[in-house]
């Protein structure tokens, strides 16, 4: 069957199975390995990713039933070179360890922060509470959103030693990150 | 890497259609909603539908309405909806108390009570709810509109009253005047199958005393409600020797089995202490709607 969806602002067309998971349609099809595959059973959470701003668990949806939508993974999270400061967050606050749970880690608190810019610490461990990190780095992940919810601005340059290296040259798509983010605390 | 057996795919676009594709592909075709459920049972073969009609775009089935006299929730309302929806938590406290502990965040952003029913789990916390909320399921078929009470609607592990060519809408829950529930779930971490649930729903008499009971037990081998626990209610000014009757019944009635998740001695002190902890929130949410 042919689907179609928007993933990370693109619009995609297919040719697939109607038993492909949608994990698997964007790690093999579209090739975007960021979205890790792990568990299989829906327990781990390290495939999550966003499906109308929503954080679902891609290894329990079929590709066909996310036709229509609009699917965002952590390569859609930063904007060009400029890291969301949820990216930026982890970074500061050594929110990883081996990196695998770390994309539906940073999704999840991505659109927690969008709903609610500053959650307590267990708002935030409710939020993350379907995902499992096994090197025990709750604690850190923890402090990278509640960085990120203190940064908002941070893709600016507000962030310290890490955001400079990842700002070189693109001083438009920063300045679009910083109106976007601004537009984003008026509405809330 | 667990991958479903092959399957044609159709979307229906409104409950009619969706009615017409399960009569025109049969027993062997399967409706999926939020399928956090059928997914899983697929990918491990335990369900090989030739047909998934995907009812996702049934916006007509997703609604939190309160219609006079009992709150009407359409089949393809997500968990997280009941469990953010205000009137919820206003009129049927039991409802919020076990959405907060079905399964994870994120997998509520895609699960639904209709699907919940439907798959028909014995440790699905929503078929306790139900019962004990007393409520009415709303099924359409190709014959109409037909409703059934939850004593009719569970017929045992993973079967219920709906048919192959039948679709569960809505469901509806008769709201009642000073009255409270509540719902207390023991479980291993979050996201697991209850090791034990109890909820209880109470409606006082004008004088205090218990004028309506329910009392519910999950995963603990139980059909319907504790009859014994619940009439030993009716008529009694609430107090914790009761409750302590209460639990005692329903340790009693129940009859859980050993598995990984506890022995069955576990599982008798589980129905009997979860029993008094949700009547006695239910007794004090409800004393609380009559002082309001």
């Amino acid at each position: 069957m042919q689907i179609s969806m928007t993933v990370n602002g693109n619009e995609v067309t297919s040719e697939i199975e109607p038993r492909v998971l949608l994990v698997h349609y964007i790690r093999e099809v579209l090739g975007l390995t960021g979205t890790h595959w792990g568990c299989d059973t829906t327990n781990c959470g390290t495939c999550v990713v966003l499906m109308d701003g929503q954080p679902v668990k891609s290894c329990t949806v079929l590709a066909a039933m996310a036709a229509g939508h609009d699917i965002r993974t952590v390569e859609g999270l930063a904007a060009g070179a400029t890291l969301d400061p949820i990216q930026q967050g982890f970074m500061e606050e050594h929110g990883l360890q081996c990196g695998f749970c770390t994309p539906g880690m940073m999704l999840t608190a991505r659109a927690l922060l969008d709903k609610n810019p500053h959650p307590d610490d267990i708002e935030i461990r409710k939020a993350i509470s379907g995902q499992i990190c096994r090197c025990t780095g709750y604690a850190t992940i923890v402090r990278s959103v509640q960085w990120a919810a203190a940064h908002p601005a941070a893709a600016a340059g507000a962030a310290g030693e890490g955001a400079d290296e990842v700002l070189d040259g693109t001083d438009t798509v920063v300045e679009d990150v910083a109106t976007e983010t601004q537009d984003a605390e008026v509405k809330a | 890497m667990q991958i479903p057996a092959s399957f044609d795919y159709v979307r229906a676009s409104t409950v009619d259609d969706a009615l017409e594709l399960l009569a025109r592909h049969g027993p062997e075709s399967r409706v999926i909603a939020g399928g956090h459920s059928l997914l899983p049972m697929m990918k491990l073969r335990l369900a090989r539908p030739e047909w998934l009609i995907d009812i996702n775009d049934l916006f007509e089935l997703d609604f939190i309405l309160l219609d006079g006299d009992r709150l009407r929730v359409g089949a393809l309302t997500r968990h997280t909806a009941l469990l953010e929806s205000t009137e919820v938590a206003r009129l049927f406290s039991i409802i919020s108390d076990a959405e907060a502990v079905i399964a994870d965040p994120v997998v509520r952003n895609r699960g639904t009570i209709g699907g919940s029913l439907c798959q028909a789990d014995p440790a699905e916390d929503l078929s306790t709810v139900c019962d004990v909320l007393r409520a009415v399921a709303v099924v359409r078929g190709p014959g109409g509109e037909r409703l059934v009470d939850m004593n009719d609607f569970h017929r045992g592990p993973y079967e219920t009253a709906v048919a192959p060519d039948e679709l569960l809408c809505e469901v509806r829950f008769p709201v009642r005047p000073r009255s409270g529930s509540a719902y207390e779930k023991v479980e291993r971490r979050v996201g697991d199958w209850a090791v034990a649930a109890a909820g209880a729903a109470i409606s006082l008499a004008e004088d205090g005393s218990v004028e309506a009971a329910a009392i519910g037990l999950t995963a603990l081998g139980l059909d319907g409600t504790v009859a014994e626990a619940e009439a030993v209610l009716l008529g009694r000014q609430p107090s914790e020797e009761l409750f302590v009757e209460a639990g005692r019944l329903a340790a009693i009635a129940c009859d859980p089995v050993a598995d990984q998740r506890g022995q069955i001695d576990y599982k008798r002190h589980l129905a009997d202490e979860l029993t008094r902890r949700v009547l006695r929130q239910a007794c004090a949410r409800a004393a609380q709607t009559q002082e309001g």
